[in-house]
């Protein structure tokens, strides 16, 4: 049994904001039948059209989807349209006192209605989303195929939410948790997201001797690489330091795994980013 | 709150005359059955009979009964003692719908070099015998099908099934966990090789099952160590259970005349009734041979964990084959295997009743659940256009 906060129980038994809104400004539709949970959101705003005075919502979902639906209609009346737009899903499952982590989706979810919905009503480009095979416009590359998921929505989610394995990955967003065969594409997003993140916030050191560099490295396995992969079940050892050439030989769940060569490439991102641009590393059989 | 308990296929309740008949054996004869002496020989003699009765209730010799820790060990020894048997033989066959303790283990064996044969089935669950008959051949080690599944109830032809099995020579096992205490099983006019038992499926206590292992059918322990089990199963054993285990094989053969009697007559009562009241339903597997205290229905446009949270605030225990309550994101791989249209495969309910289960609390079911439906059907985005 999932252990859902009384606040989730409490918005599940007794949903705010069920229903439509005939002459709404702004109506949005994620999920479908097939995925299992899908969210239709209402929004009508004032006669201004700066704020919104009123959110309704159907949803088709387990309890967290109906409670984080609830929340999420509760959290954005009275906002401007900006304003809800800068609600995240952290924020619907922080409103909720938690979520559990295998059910994020859900809260990613309202999130994702929302900016659909806003999105329609603006005339823009719809956000870069699922593929909901309909005429919509849409940008980037499906990456989660039974889900219909785009390399440019899992990207923000593993951004925003800070998101460092594919299990965590799948908990927000439903991907690679059907057939599996995403999840070292994932995992190449996560590297990306994470390499992405550092150049913003270079942290690596202008000049290393041998010495500091070879602490450096250890440091940075220790402390940043091997915890990451103890979570997927894996582990590595350092094998040797030759220069600039790093040897690592893979344990665990790592060890013989199909996706190792994806691993490595992430290991050697995370030490080019701090520790020095010029370090490739190795997989050794030992 | 009173729970009305209709989960009995996820587990069932101890028969308070299995827990009275085990209780003696931990804080008073509590002896070991290998020692020499009158006070573990007394234990001995009460497995022996713990033996007969589970032998009885299957239709076996005694001495084929090995006790075990729990249904799954179970079937890993049957298929992991084929394979060590036959080690020229490198194909197993199943079928898609198995429960996870002979189906993970098989897709495990893929990636040791075995060759797997998942069979499908039908919109009703059913096998297609002609399928098994061109799959088996001289390479196949062992075939594993089920008796009767978890979660639809429903039986398989074991015996058409064995005879093609036979056939080619190859061991025939099956999971009976859902079946044993509420069909009437006869291992002495039957074609199984190795079958596997749970009790607490039939109100005996977790942590104890059985394998059925046919005279002169070559076996390899999958547990080693101590002559337990005649050398079969390694490790002391678990005393009080093995005869709880006894016990509720006893109660169950006793009882199986009102399984498919009363306890079938509420099966079919609480689905008919449903079936009239609730539109936009549909039983899983109705179209098959099925066990008599099961029934998976199907809503469309609803969830099934918003439907089971919503009965647990009414007390009533079910189950589903929704995705969402395991953690899973997929609705359950035998809804799947059966092509269940997948705008209620998330909508799946099951009731698993017991002889423990009372017309009131069927009464209860029927009062309770056509609201609920009713009302995520109206948070529903889809189910709102079946309400108009």
């Amino acid at each position: 049994m999932w252990d859902y906060t009384d606040k989730v129980k409490e918005h599940f038994l007794n949903p705010r904001n069920v229903g439509d809104i005939p002459d709404a400004d702004a109506v949005g539709e994620v999920g479908s039948l097939a995925c299992g949970d899908a969210l239709k959101l209402f929004i009508k705003l004032d006669d201004n059209k700066e704020r919104i005075v009123d959110a309704k919502f159907q949803t088709f979902g387990c309890g967290s989807a109906i409670a984080s639906s609830s929340a999420l209609t509760e959290m954005i009346k009275g906002k401007t349209l900006d304003e809800a737009l800068g609600v995240t899903n952290q924020e619907i499952a922080d409103f909720l006192g938690g979520l559990p982590e295998e059910k994020m989706h859900c809260s990613v979810m309202g999130q994702e209605a929302l900016e659909v919905a806003i999105a329609k009503y603006r005339g823009g480009p719809l956000p870069v989303h699922h593929d909901h095979g309909h005429d919509q416009e849409q940008e980037g590359e499906i990456v989660c195929k039974c889900f219909g998921l785009t390399d440019g929505f899992l990207k923000k989610v593993i951004a925003q939410n800070r998101l460092h394995t594919a299990e965590q990955v799948t908990h927000f967003t439903k991907a690679g948790g059907a057939c599996g065969g995403c999840i070292p594409k994932i995992k190449e997003l996560i590297a990306e997201v994470l390499g992405e993140q550092k150049q913003d916030a270079p942290k690596k050191p202008e000049k290393l001797t041998n010495l500091r560099k070879m602490q450096l490295i250890q440091e940075v396995l220790e402390n940043e690489i091997r915890p990451q992969l103890w979570t997927d079940g894996g582990d590595l050892e350092l094998i040797d330091i030759a220069g600039t050439v790093v040897q690592i030989a893979f344990r665990k769940a790592c060890a013989g795994c199909a996706s190792s060569g994806y691993t490595a490439k992430f290991v050697e991102q995370k030490l080019r980013d701090l520790v020095s641009d010029d370090i490739t590393v190795e997989e050794v059989a030992q | 709150m009173k729970e009305i308990y209709l989960d009995n296929n996820a587990t069932s309740k101890v028969d308070d005359a299995v827990f009275e008949e085990m209780r003696p054996y931990f804080c008073n004869l509590y002896g070991n059955p290998s020692s020499m002496h009158f006070f573990g020989g007394q234990v001995q003699k009460k497995i022996d009979e713990a033996r007969s009765r589970v032998a009885a209730l299957l239709g076996a010799d005694p001495a084929e009964i090995i006790f075990t820790a729990c249904g799954t060990e179970s079937d890993n020894t049957a298929i992991r003692s084929a394979l060590e048997v036959f080690p020229n033989r490198r194909h197993i066959i199943t079928t898609r719908v198995e429960h996870p303790a002979v189906l993970t283990l098989c897709r495990n064996l893929t990636k040791h070099g075995y060759r797997v044969t998942e069979l499908n089935v039908d919109g009703a669950g059913r096998l297609d015998l002609e399928e098994l008959r061109k799959a088996v051949d001289e390479d196949t080690a062992i075939v594993s099908v089920m008796y009767a599944n978890n979660e639809t109830g429903v039986v398989f032809p074991i015996e058409e099934v064995g005879q093609i099995v036979k056939e080619k020579g190859a061991l025939f096992h099956t999971d009976a966990v859902q079946a044993v205490g509420k069909i009437p099983l006869n291992m002495a006019a039957s074609t199984i090789d190795m079958l596997a038992l749970s009790g607490h499926k039939l109100h005996a206590p977790k942590g104890i099952g059985a394998l059925y292992l046919r005279k002169g059918v070559p076996f390899r322990p999958f547990m080693v160590g101590g002559h337990q089990e005649k050398s079969r199963r390694a490790g002391t054993e678990a005393t009080a259970s093995i005869i709880a285990l006894g016990k509720a094989c006893e109660l169950a053969g006793q009882s199986l005349e009102e399984e498919n009697t009363r306890v079938k007559g509420m099966r079919d009562r609480l689905e008919r009734e449903l079936m009239t009241i609730i539109p936009a339903a549909r039983i899983n597997g109705g179209g098959a041979e099925r066990l008599p205290n099961t029934v998976s229905i199907a809503f469309e446009f609803v969830e099934g964990e918003a439907i089971l949270l919503l009965l647990s605030e009414k007390g009533i225990c079910a189950s589903s084959g929704s995705a969402c309550t395991s953690g899973s994101l997929e609705p359950s791989h035998v809804l799947r295997a059966m092509g269940v249209p997948f705008t209620c495969a998330h909508g799946s309910i099951r009731f698993s009743l017991s002889r423990f289960t009372t017309d009131d609390e069927i009464d209860a079911v029927i009062r309770e659940l056509p609201p609920i439906i009713h009302r995520l059907r109206e948070i529903s985005p889809f189910g709102r256009e079946l309400l108009k």
